[in-house]
């Protein structure tokens, strides 16, 4: 072993949730992960640090910010990146999931970046392949890059989470992003609260440790953070809610609604919005209250601080192979 | 000055605090000023108008929360004016109406179009029900939060039972955000579609379509189920059979939050009254067997059912006179709503629970101010003989539509003045 060889942050070799980590882990990465904050900020945002090492991006739902983030987390830190069109691929062809990861597997990838419709797709494919899989979002289970992403870009504003309510909005029920980041930041010490409608609630919520709302005046009560979730509109048929004009006239950010929060609460989503139905244009594009674009930056620095920590995971699991 | 008006020597009846004394009551600037067994005894009050009823009863005006007018859409059958007409004369001062109408009730813009219409031609207040699903269609849910917001009372898919388990648990989950009433029909729709009465000797013998009565008991199981899912405020419109009551008795032990209505006709008529094919008294849900209708009567007597509704459907001549399969169903009711009620407690059963269940109980369900007589609340007032006999004409109604179930009937209890807001609204005689 080389003294070269920096200080393990994960125990696992995969990032498949949050649930899983610990305080101590998610401290870690957030620090880390501001380190790359300000090489990402530098004229010479490219390490060596993964130099060689193969990073494969196998989306099979569609993304535009998750994948071009982890594109350019992995370049930033020296890695080969392969993007997977799965559209154009043998999975179109009707090949099982399982197939596809033996086929990638012989390909000898060192990092796995998964996108998939179905909850516990990664967890399946982490059992099946050599490499590290890191989720990027599987059915309405896990996000847990956004989460990392959204916990640095709030902890750099309110420089911790002791206490601080986080008031999470909107499509709760199919939300992988409110799952991983009521985890995160419940795991935290922040108080977190949700707020929807009951039918995009989903069933025992309460149980989870945070407080559940159905209406913005009291779910929005000295919120720190005011997190909108998209509403799904391809799902607005009438099936959970009437229509979005209803949506935005109960559920949707306005300033009277940001006026129930703190004074200088602080707004976040994880895109795409939909203006009008979600959140008002006036508040999305207000710098003062808005850190939607903050999060996307802060995104590739978290990304890249979960590549350079399962690396780290890597070079243990090779270092032991070699002493063994 | 205001428009004073007591009333003296005569029995006050109030539901909802369960007062039943005989005293005064004094009406100023449209709302009830003071109460008491002792007021005016000695002296008469300085200017007012002073009705002496000795021998009457003064009670809340009634609340009925099921009645159809044809307006939008079939005003030469009931429009909201002459439907108030009816319900004056009927002593009932607040009328909830139902949103199958043409254009259906679905959007807050035609909430707001009822509420101003009503304001202009209605003598009694108006209270407008809006649909669960958009053109009643049972496929997607209406604005729920918007319709309230535009004045709506309740949620209600009149006479459809939503037949798709899954848009009913949403649409109940939703309407429970914002604390909303969802009213539903239990009749199984595949059960009951196509038929005409309730399967039973009597329907075979005259050969009509009929369904079994347990159809209503499978939706009140399924929705109650949903009900405990959900935590919404539900109550069934009008049921009609011993099943599905004690399946609602059961859940309200459990404390499950719903309650029920029944149509009057369903504790005054049995299926036998159909005679031969009287499309006047084809009603949705068919009339039952007299052990139901016995059950009904004895459901309002012991409190396990919350409310009595008229159910008010005005018909015409072209819907009626037809063959007993393809007739409309519906009676109008909103004359003979507090009769058939006052019925029931001159058959035993007590007059303060029989009288809730048209004024108070309605009021709180619909989240209305009426429906007592406490101070400072709106002067809605029924004035009536519990006694009077009298024998049901239907021409001498004063809905539009005259297709009354109880033509002919031998009735006891009317009323003799209504008043809505302090004014007087009908004065028999």
């Amino acid at each position: 072993m080389t003294s070269a060889n920096p200080l393990p942050i994960l125990k696992s070799s995969h990032l498949l949730g949050i649930e899983g980590l610990s305080p101590e882990e998610v401290t870690a990465l957030l620090d880390l992960a501001d380190s790359y904050v300000a090489q990402s900020q530098a004229a010479d945002k490219k390490t060596a640090l993964l130099k060689g090492r193969t990073l494969i991006n196998l989306f099979f739902e569609a993304s535009t910010r998750t994948q071009s983030s982890f594109e350019l987390a992995g370049k930033r830190l020296g890695a080969d990146v392969m993007n997977m069109a799965v559209k154009n691929s043998s999975v179109a062809k009707g090949e099982t999931l399982i197939d596809t990861a033996s086929t990638l597997n012989a390909m000898r990838p060192d990092i796995l970046v998964v996108r998939h419709e179905n909850a516990g797709a990664t967890e399946l494919l982490s059992r099946k392949l050599s490499c590290s899989v890191i989720n990027a979002g599987d059915g309405a289970h896990e996000h847990p890059t956004q989460a990392l992403l959204d916990a640095l870009t709030i902890r750099r504003r309110l420089g911790g989470f002791e206490n601080r309510i986080v008031a999470i909005c909107g499509d709760i029920l199919h939300s992988r992003v409110a799952r991983s980041n009521l985890r995160l930041l419940a795991m935290m010490g922040a108080r977190v609260r949700l707020v929807a409608p009951r039918p995009l609630l989903p069933a025992d919520a309460d149980r989870f440790g945070v407080e559940v709302c159905t209406d913005m005046k009291t779910g929005l009560k000295d919120a720190d953070i005011v997190m909108m979730l998209r509403l799904q509109l391809e799902r607005m048929g009438g099936a959970f809610i009437p229509s979005s004009r209803e949506y935005f006239r109960f559920y949707g950010l306005d300033r009277e609604k940001l006026a129930y929060a703190k004074p200088g609460a602080l707004v976040m989503h994880p895109g795409p919005m939909n203006r009008g139905v979600e959140i008002s244009s006036d508040i999305a594009d207000d710098v003062e209250v808005s850190l939607i674009s903050e999060q996307v930056e802060m995104g590739v620095a978290a990304r890249m601080a979960v590549l350079d920590a399962l690396s780290r995971s890597i070079a243990r699991k090779s270092d032991s192979r070699g002493h063994a | 000055m205001s428009r004073r008006i007591a009333f003296k020597n005569v029995r006050l009846i109030d539901p909802a605090s369960g007062l039943d004394v005989k005293g005064g009551l004094l009406v100023e600037n449209g709302r009830i000023a003071d109460i008491g067994p002792r007021l005016f005894n000695d002296a008469e009050p300085n200017d007012p108008e002073v009705i002496d009823a000795r021998g009457l009863v003064l009670a809340p005006g009634l609340v009925d929360a099921c009645v159809h007018t044809g307006e939008p859409g079939a005003e030469h059958r009931e429009t909201l004016a002459s439907a108030s007409e009816a319900a004056a004369a009927g002593g009932v001062t607040t009328i909830a109406v139902m949103p199958s109408t043409n254009p259906v009730i679905d959007e807050p813009s035609l909430v707001d179009f009822l509420l101003r219409r009503a304001a202009a031609t209605a003598k009694v207040r108006v209270a407008p029900v809006a649909a669960l699903t958009k053109g009643l269609a049972g496929e997607t849910m209406t604005e729920i939060g918007l319709l309230r917001e535009a004045g709506a009372v309740a949620f209600y898919d009149c006479e459809r039972t939503v037949a798709n388990a899954r848009v009913l648990r949403r649409a109940m989950s939703y309407a429970a955000t914002f604390d909303a009433l969802v009213m539903a029909h239990a009749e199984e729709p595949e059960l009951t579609a196509g038929t005409a009465a309730t399967e039973s000797e009597f329907s075979t013998r005259l050969g009509l379509p009929a369904a079994p009565a347990i159809a209503e008991a499978m939706i009140v199981a399924r929705d109650i189920a949903l009900v405990e899912l959900t935590g919404a405020r539900y109550h069934f419109a009008q049921i009609s059979t011993r099943a599905a009551l004690a399946l609602i008795v059961a859940a309200k032990a459990r404390g499950v939050r719903v309650t029920c209505g029944v149509a009057a006709h369903h504790l005054a008529l049995n299926e036998l009254d159909v005679g031969a094919y009287y499309t006047f008294r084809k009603v949705k849900p068919p009339l039952r067997s007299e052990t139901d209708r016995a059950a009904m009567a004895d459901g309002v007597a012991r409190g396990d059912i919350d409310i009595i509704v008229s159910s008010h459907e005005p018909q015409g001549a072209d819907t009626k006179r037809q063959p007993f399969a393809v007739a409309a169903a519906g009676t109008v009711g909103l004359e003979t709503l507090l009769p058939i009620a006052l019925s029931l407690h001159h058959n035993g059963a007590d007059l303060m629970t029989v009288l809730k269940a048209v004024t108070a109980t309605p009021a709180r369900l619909l989240g209305l101010s009426g429906g007592t007589l406490a101070k400072g609340a709106p002067a809605d007032l029924v004035l009536f003989d519990a006694d009077e006999p009298f024998v049901v004409e239907a021409d001498k109604l004063h809905s539009r539509a005259r297709n009354t179930a109880f033509d002919g009937r031998r009735l006891q209890g009317r009323a003799r003045m209504t008043f809505v807001g302090g004014e007087c609204v009908f004065k028999r005689g």
